[in-house]
């Protein structure tokens, strides 16, 4: 009889336990932590990587930060969970991070099927294919036969069973799941090949023993637009990582850097006032400080600045602005209009 | 009759007419231990249930409201994956299913050649721990704490760095025999060439273990019947490999070998063994055997002493000995533990995915992620474990009662 109600006060204790958890929005979450917790790659050199001493550098890096400074004014207040392309969505919607930051590709699936919402692109990629120079290869044409490593989970190793079945050649893939185990065994020859963002092939090349002895393929054989990626279900959530990218775009836009930023707050520009919350009113309606963006870019600096600080021509990566240059430059990076 | 008696069954049937009026309708059901047993019971599958029922209907709800698909009808879906290795044909083109199906039969691949090569590595290794030789025991003291030290992860990493730090590109192919190929592409060696003389030389296979079945049973017949002792071992090898040899030999003896040629970037013709096949068999075998080894080892020294001392008293043979004393007797201890270090190496061929050997989990990982059905792929997942380890208990169950000793 003891069991029975021992087993029945459990029971109703589950039910109330279980009733009683209110869906808190991911905005109050992160605040009542005090820190935010964003997934990001871990192993991929100017994206996100740990330096020698420990601190996350990348331009994933970057862009979670500005989502902290704009949420807490701080951007130190934010921690990084390492994961692999098979952990990424799981954690997201299992609410183990509250943003991801891994080079995802947005992709119809991904945000219908997955559940998931993309926010502004912070890097336009494609997929290319990097060789040893001794391999003689000058097309990924040339390829027929070869054993490609591959990063699992991923929209790579979809297009490149695309790229070779529309070509009608043979290849062997060989699946890794550690992007580190995946590159050593890239770099000791068991593939001839390593496929992958074309982004993150140049973070492979500068951590190679002997840079110069691989080239990069000239076939890019997709569109990867990366970006930071939240749940389906809070648009306020949504909305703060969404403009807050725009704000990294459109202050690189208003040429304000990180250097300048306390001079822009006297400008004269109605725009870079309201932009910077000295009229006040943007920070409010997205639910955050009016000085939000004037925090992102005091500490982060803005987009062009993250860029050429994590891959840009000066880095081991010697990445060019490309398709990631302001629209004003021939580059793909536009902002909505901030008012 | 006697009084006393007569009195005693009176009063029993007295007590038993008691209880029959008094036990339906005096003692209430909840004080009945029968029926508050079966109450419990029912209760506690109740709540089992209800259990399964919230927390099925919860998972739902919320991938509902997060709008996640749910469901397997992602089966049919095309893969649009590659996959390194398969034992059936498989392309990008292929269903999800059979992509998993793939990966099932890999890991069975890499299972069962893994638990045979095991058994055999382990009961040496056993038996050599307990040799009279110093050395030889020593050393596989040695090998067997060193190898049960060694977490198997880092034993598969060792095993594939080998591979592909150490062996040269297939240009520089190494190739210690004609026909052998090491390189850090796999392992290609030759095979005879497809011909018909094989199919037969399988037929001539079977019907030679047929005539060893009615062999054996003839000769133990024979036994029991005079004493006397037939050379069965022998003459069942002969059979065995003589009757498809003589096969061979009437076909006019097919020489010719499909040998291995660099075409492009790899070797075609022959059969090639990846390097993370190998690494893996390699890794799960010398870890598990060490274990295996102990197993044998305990199984040995089960048997007393005095049962061996006695075997040879009345003439016994030392392999006869074995054959007949010690291993039946020993065979009851080792087998139970045997069948967990099986189950060890099944479930450990799952860190495969940790050096690129497409096992299922490594295509229900990406399955998993192409799909974005983490519950399904994961169930899936503990499902087909279940099947394989509650399948490897099954058989080894049924072999262990065959092989528990008859006790008289």
């Amino acid at each position: 009889m003891k069991l029975f109600k021992v087993c029945a006060v459990m029971v109703a204790v589950a039910v109330i336990a279980t009733a009683g958890v209110a869906v808190a929005g991911t905005l109050q979450e992160v605040r009542s932590r005090g820190v935010l917790i964003a997934g990001v790659n871990g192993a991929v050199f100017g994206f996100s990587m740990p330096d020698k001493k420990g601190v996350w550098k990348g331009l994933d890096v970057d862009t979670a930060k500005a989502i902290a400074a704009a949420v807490f004014g701080d951007a130190n207040k934010v921690r990084f969970t390492a994961l692999t392309g098979v952990q990424r969505l799981p954690a997201l919607q299992s609410k183990e991070i509250d943003v991801l930051c891994r080079n995802t590709t947005q992709t119809l699936t991904r945000t219908t099927v997955n559940g998931l919402n993309f926010a502004h692109v912070n890097y336009y990629d494609g997929q290319g294919f990097l060789v040893h120079k001794k391999l003689g290869v000058k097309s990924a044409k040339d390829l027929e036969g070869a054993t490609v490593c591959v990063l699992p989970g991923t929209t790579t190793e979809m297009n490149a069973a695309d790229f070779f079945r529309k070509n009608r050649m043979q290849w062997k893939p060989l699946v890794i799941e550690q992007t580190a185990e995946l590159s050593k065994a890239f770099f000791a020859g068991r593939c001839d090949c390593l496929t992958s963002d074309a982004s993150q092939l140049a973070a492979h090349r500068s951590v190679a023993l002997n840079p110069g002895d691989y080239v990069l393929l000239p076939e890019i054989i997709s569109k990867e637009p990366l970006c930071p990626v939240v749940r389906h279900g809070d648009d306020q959530w949504y909305d703060i990582v969404n403009w807050t990218v725009m704000a990294l775009i459109q202050a690189e836009e208003f040429d304000i850097t990180s250097k300048n930023v306390d001079s822009m707050l006297k400008s004269n520009d109605p725009a870079i006032q309201r932009f910077l919350g000295v009229t006040p009113g943007m920070g409010k309606a997205l639910g955050v400080d009016d000085k939000w963006a004037y925090n992102i870019i005091k500490q982060v600096g803005n987009y062009g600045e993250i860029f050429e600080r994590n891959v840009g021509t000066n880095t081991p990566l010697k990445l060019e602005r490309g398709l990631n240059d302001l629209w004003t430059r021939g580059g793909l990076m536009y902002s909505a209009a901030f008012r | 009759m006697p009084e006393r008696l007569r009195e005693k069954i009176g009063a029993t049937r007295g007590y038993d007419k008691f209880m029959e009026n008094a036990l339906p309708g005096k003692v209430p059901f909840w004080l009945d231990p029968k029926k508050r047993a079966i109450m419990f019971q029912i209760a506690v599958l109740a709540m089992v249930g209800l259990l399964a029922y919230y927390l099925v209907s919860n998972t739902l709800f919320n991938l509902k409201k997060q709008s996640i698909a749910t469901g397997f009808t992602f089966f049919q879906r095309e893969s649009s994956f590659e996959i390194g290795e398969s034992l059936i044909p498989y392309s990008a083109a292929s269903s999800y299913g059979r992509a998993l199906v793939v990966g099932a039969l890999n890991t069975l691949k890499v299972a069962f050649i893994g638990v045979v090569f095991t058994i055999i590595l382990g009961a040496i290794l056993g038996v050599a721990r307990l040799s009279s030789n110093w050395l030889v025991s020593k050393l596989a003291a040695i090998y067997i704490e060193v190898m049960q030290d060694i977490p198997v992860l880092l034993q598969l990493f060792f095993w594939y760095a080998i591979f592909y730090e150490t062996l040269p590109s297939p240009g520089q192919a190494l190739c210690p025999i004609s026909g052998l190929f090491l390189c850090n592409r796999g392992v290609a060696f030759a095979v005879p060439e497809s011909h018909p003389a094989h199919k037969y030389m399988v037929l001539a296979l079977l019907v030679g273990c047929g005539v060893v079945y009615l062999l054996r049973r003839w000769a133990r017949k024979r036994q029991e019947k005079t004493g006397k002792m037939f050379p069965v071992f022998r003459v069942s090898m002969g059979i065995v490999v003589g009757l498809p040899a003589i096969t061979w030999l009437a076909f006019g003896a097919p020489m010719n070998m499909d040998i291995p040629k660099l075409v492009g970037f790899n070797f075609e013709g022959g059969i090639t063994v990846s390097p993370e096949f190998i690494a893996l068999l390699l890794g799960l075998i010398l870890y598990t055997a060490a274990f295996v080894a102990e197993v044998v080892r305990a199984g040995i020294q089960s048997v007393s002493k005095g049962q061996r001392e006695a075997a040879m008293s009345i003439g016994l043979r030392p392999p006869l000995v074995v054959n007949l004393v010690v291993l039946p007797q020993a065979l009851r201890v080792i087998i139970p533990p045997l069948t967990s270090q099986m189950l060890n190496l099944t479930k450990n061929s799952s860190l495969a995915v940790a050096i690129g050997y497409p096992d299922f989990v490594s295509v229900a990982n990406t399955t998993i992620n192409q799909t974005g059905q983490a519950i399904e792929g994961v169930a899936l997942i503990m499902a087909v474990y279940l099947i394989f380890s509650l399948s490897t208990s099954a058989f080894m169950n049924w072999y262990n009662k065959r092989v528990a000793l008859v006790e008289r």
